[in-house]
């Protein structure tokens, strides 16, 4: 990989389907968003957080959208606001629940479904690989 | 002088955490994964290191959104199990070895790597999985059987190290533990991987071709693996399959020629086709 040019580069990963990539211009927008994640860190965070959501929320100074990903679960919706799937996992293990739990709301399926189409070897890369040609 | 003899890779899937602090290994979906380190525990503890160097990723533990260390390395005395969200894990402090890592840091940034130097931090799964995984499972009074040194790559927020810069950087990084004076065996780490992807439509990606070849390339010719773009990784093996650039990182730190003494793959550890290889200087 000699010197890529940087907007070649960053074009190629908006070719890939189904997948965000954080980026330093995505970790600019999901900022305050996924410092509200980290903060759930700390149990007396997690116990207050719990406690009244919209309350604790206050003080992060998301956006409106941000607000509502958060407050719905909508993980893709805080994803395309610019949350990072490793902060949002705070938010996630907070409720309770597991990377395969999250992973297959995302894909709209439901867990069980998930959990067997890994049992049986995962998604097929096949048609998966490039939105411009999805015969790859 | 200290030498490395070995190199280990394998997965760091958080669920596997979670099954051994919850001492669920027995379940039929989890036997088999812990069944394929059994050999591996084994070696481990006939090949008694003095010092680990453990290369991964921090998962949003350590470092929070307001920095990114591309490379970084752990010089403090003691390292803390991370609470990622639901309490610190059951294991035992990870051990520093502040004196050897600060040689590293220091013969790394004059050989032109420019090391973040850590003098406090909490390490998350990505550290502490595969210390159970090669040392068994301990508990918080345990002591690991040796020195740990934390060693973060960034493959979090995008560009990530390049996969020949990490082999170049695992290159420096030999040279710097074969200026230290005191006889140490060392072997190090690259975890994370393999495909898998975490993330939106596209989850639960596995790609078993494009892994067995990884496998077999970082044995027999890593030169032509740190070749392969990150648009490539992401297309095949998935957004978290990023994570085998740490894998070419502890391959630069080996000889040209190794022996591979173990290999182990399975599919599904939780969303994850878990890799597992160790290779020894020859």
């Amino acid at each position: 990989m000699s010197e890529p040019k940087l907007t070649a580069y960053l074009d190629e990963f908006e070719d890939i389907p189904g997948t965000l990539i954080f980026n330093t211009q995505r970790s600019r927008q999901g900022f305050n968003l996924n410092q509200f994640c980290m903060s759930l860190m700390k149990d007396e965070n997690r116990k207050a957080f719990k406690a009244n959501e919209a309350e604790y929320l206050k003080s992060w100074n998301l956006t409106e959208a941000q607000l509502k990903a958060v407050l719905t679960r909508d993980w893709t919706g805080m994803m395309k606001e610019g949350g990072n799937i490793y902060f949002l996992a705070k938010l996630f293990s907070t409720d309770g629940h597991s990377f395969q739990h999250v992973a297959a709301i995302m894909t709209g399926s439901t867990q069980e479904e998930y959990a067997q189409m890994m049992l049986e070897g995962g998604r097929n890369p096949k048609g998966n690989r490039s939105k411009s040609n999805p015969s790859l | 002088m200290a030498k490395i003899t070995a190199g280990v890779t394998t997965s760091h899937v958080p669920a596997i955490a979670a099954t051994i602090d919850l001492k669920k290994q027995a379940l039929p979906y989890w036997a088999p994964i812990f069944k394929g380190f059994e050999e591996s525990k084994k070696w481990m503890a006939e090949h008694k290191p003095d010092v680990c160097i453990l290369i991964y990723n921090d998962h949003a533990s350590a470092f929070d959104a307001t920095i990114f260390p591309t490379f970084a390395i752990g010089c403090a005395d003691e390292f803390l199990p991370a609470d990622e969200g639901w309490g610190r894990r059951p294991v035992p402090t990870v051990k520093g070895h502040p004196d050897l890592a600060c040689h590293i840091a220091q013969k790394m940034i004059l050989d032109e790597f420019d090391m973040t130097v850590v003098n406090k931090m909490d390490v998350d799964h990505g550290l502490t999985v595969p210390l159970n995984l090669l040392f068994g499972d301990l508990g918080p009074n345990d002591e690991w059987p040796c020195k740990i040194i934390p060693f973060p790559i960034n493959v979090v927020q995008y560009p990530p190290p390049t996969g020949k810069r990490c082999y170049n950087m695992g290159q420096a990084l030999r040279r710097a533990i074969e200026s230290y004076p005191e006889d140490l065996k060392v072997v190090v780490f690259g975890t994370g991987g393999m495909s898998h992807q975490l993330q939106g439509t596209r989850a639960g990606l596995i790609n078993k071709e494009w892994d067995t070849r990884f496998l077999n390339g970082l044995t027999q010719d890593p030169v032509a693996l740190t070749k392969i773009p990150h648009s490539e990784y992401v297309r095949e093996t998935g957004s978290e399959g990023i994570e085998m650039v740490m894998w070419l990182a502890m391959r630069g730190a080996l000889n040209e020629n190794v022996k591979e003494v173990r290999r182990f793959y399975h599919v599904p550890c939780s969303n994850t086709a878990l890799g597992h290889i160790i290779l020894e200087n020859v």
